[in-house]
């Protein structure tokens, strides 16, 4: 029984700690005003080039880095588009995940079924999550930076009148979404996967948006959110080791059913915690 | 000076732009492809010449345009009150799932009667899961952008779960699929081709559509709300109703073309039914802008990529998939120009 334990629990650390990365880059895009769909693909591409970065060097540190900053770069195309053009923010978001899709496709057709050794057994990255996310929580709460970038997703008008300028604000935390998503692709194909397969995410980017409306756009309350769905996908798994007669198509639908009903049992409690100015985009004044 | 030009030939300028956009993502795409080592003119002429090359590449392109446009359908229909429905996917495939449980369990009906059964069953399936996120989004619960989202792997899953498991074909060894459907659930097609009774379907959806909005009070109260939804409320329309029922009529549409792909394409049900409608549904319509004519017109050239798509696997060693690329940036440019006109 003890081992169960430990074994589910271990599972939902290592299932949580993607959810996390991505939970924490929608937290900081939102928080700045910006719904990002495209985190599906964002991941997809810190997935593949992680992969990529370590097949070719053998190096965890690299391929991490590799992944963060294809994500960051591949961010700044949505950054684009909904700052400087005024695009739709949920189409262009839908857009760029189907970019990713393709694009990773593309770039892994020649890494499909390779082997990596991957992260080590002590990964830095689940140990790095949720210190992660308490400095994401201090920088928003304490520091100038973590202020004005809140003011902007508040009220973009306000902050311009103070003197911010609220794309160059947004520019910036949408590229260090775009890293973090980055990071969480790469947990995925190089901690939890350690291969490569086509729209390996299956949704994730998705879930996490689900999870910052869950966490109240609160940067520790995802830690809580983001385990939860860990282990509701590390029950799945282990229920499915063990042979338990559920078809593992009906226990697959868990964590997508689970973000359904935990937005709505969260109902209205959520609203009044939401960015005031979520989804619009600055405009300069009249 | 182009005010002037769009003033007088509004048809050109539009034709102009559309011309201009597709040369771009083109462009752009080719540019991917090389990047990556492959030939990009290797590759279009693969595409064009399998799809525009021959009759029978006409016919399969008429084949793909009829899935689309009911799933374009289901998006601009709720997209007129700016809702936004990524679920076509989803519903298709519940749509896919409720007319095969029609054909299996219904197999004894007349002839004439189990299409009909079957049509109305998948276009009953569709709506209603596409009205359950409506629902949601009508009490302010959840957004119906991501419910839409999550309940396409929901659905998919289901597919799996039945034709893996309860559905599953006996006689069919280790195959994921059901039975095959009596010829009674096999809708009629055209001549040799595969073109098949759903074109009629579509066609006819988009053709009562826009007559709909022109003509009937009702469509008049769907354009008011879509045009300013709190003087609409303040009127006595009930949005909250419209929500559901716009939701409901594009999930049945999008239901009813899977209908039409397990009947007419697949006559079974497999979990390979949809090379993801649902999704480039949801382009065609945003590029349309959810103008019918439009949606024609975005779905030949889709069902163009959406053939190309295969034929590159075939040919170049190109996951199939790529074509997404080529899908988002065309949406890029039509949501850059959308975004910096407003």
């Amino acid at each position: 029984m003890a081992a169960l334990v430990r074994s589910l629990l271990s599972g939902a650390v290592l299932s949580g700690t993607p959810l996390l990365y991505a939970t924490l880059a929608e937290l900081i895009s939102e928080r700045a005003g910006v719904v990002n769909l495209g985190l599906e693909g964002v991941m997809l591409v810190g997935a593949v080039s992680g992969f990529i970065a370590a097949f070719h060097t053998g190096s965890a540190s690299v391929a991490i880095v590799v992944a963060a900053l294809a994500g960051g770069v591949f961010n700044m195309v949505f950054a684009y588009l909904v700052l400087a053009r005024r695009a739709n923010q949920l189409a262009t978001g839908l857009a760029l995940m189907f970019c990713g899709v393709g694009l990773s496709a593309l770039m892994g057709v020649r890494y499909v079924g390779s082997q990596i050794t991957g992260l080590p057994e002590h990964d830095p990255l689940v140990y790095g999550a949720v210190p992660l996310a308490g400095l994401i929580w201090w920088v928003l709460r304490s520091t100038r930076w973590g202020l004005t970038v809140r003011a902007v997703g508040e009220n973009p008008v306000a902050a311009f009148a103070a003197g911010r300028d609220p794309h160059v604000l947004q520019y910036q935390a949408l590229f260090v979404a775009g890293l973090l998503g980055g990071i969480a692709g790469a947990h995925l194909s190089l901690g939890v996967a350690r291969t490569w397969s086509e729209w390996m995410t299956a949704g994730r980017g998705f879930i996490a948006v689900a999870l910052v409306i869950f966490a109240r756009w609160h940067p520790l309350r995802a830690v809580g959110g983001a385990l939860l769905f860990g282990g509701a996908i590390s029950l799945q798994l282990s229920m499915q080791a063990r042979g338990v007669p559920i078809s593992p198509f009906i226990l697959d639908m868990l964590p997508y059913l689970l973000s359904l009903a935990v937005l709505a049992v969260g109902r209205g409690a959520h609203r009044h915690a939401a960015p005031g100015s979520l989804g619009r985009v600055f405009q300069g004044t009249p | 000076m182009s005010d002037a030009f769009a003033l007088r030939y509004p048809r050109a300028e539009a034709l102009a732009r559309f011309l201009g956009l597709l040369a771009f993502a083109l462009a752009v795409f080719a540019a991917v492809l090389l990047l990556f080592g492959k030939n990009p003119l290797r590759a279009y002429v693969d595409v064009f010449a399998s799809t525009l090359g021959t009759a029978y590449g006409w016919s399969e392109t008429i084949v793909k345009m009829i899935p689309l446009m009911l799933t374009a359908l289901a998006v601009a229909i709720p997209g007129r009150i700016w809702l936004i429905n990524v679920g076509g996917e989803g519903q298709l495939f519940i749509g896919a799932l409720a007319a095969t449980g029609a054909a299996l369990y219904l197999a004894f009906l007349p002839g004439w009667l189990l299409p009909v059964v079957m049509a109305g069953a998948g276009a009953l399936g569709g709506g209603l899961w596409a009205a359950a996120s409506g629902f949601l989004h009508a009490r302010g619960w959840v957004s119906e952008t991501i419910s839409t989202l999550l309940m396409n792997y929901v659905a998919v899953l289901l597919v799996s779960f039945v034709v893996f498991g309860p559905w599953k074909d006996p006689e069919g060894v280790n195959y994921p699929q059901t039975a095959e459907f009596v010829p009674a659930a096999i809708l009629p097609t055209l001549g040799t081709t595969r073109i098949h009774l759903g074109l009629v379907f579509a066609l006819a959806a988009l053709v009562l559509w826009a007559l709909v909005m022109r003509r009937t009070r009702w469509g008049l109260e769907v354009r008011a709300i879509g045009g300013n939804a709190e003087a609409a409320r303040r009127t006595g329309i009930p949005i909250g109703r419209y929500v559901v029922v716009l939701m409901f009529i594009g999930g049945g549409l999008a239901g009813l073309a899977g209908m039409a792909e397990v009947s007419a394409i697949q006559g079974r049900l497999r979990p390979s039914l949809s090379p993801g409608y649902g999704y480039s549904g949801f382009l065609i319509a945003w590029m349309a802008r959810g103008h019918p004519a439009g949606i024609v017109a975005a779905s030949f050239g889709l069902a163009v990529i959406t053939a190309g798509g295969d034929i590159l696997q075939m040919t170049q060693a190109i996951p199939g998939s790529v074509v997404n690329i080529l899908m988002a940036v065309m949406l890029f440019v039509v949501l850059g120009r959308q975004g910096a006109r407003r």
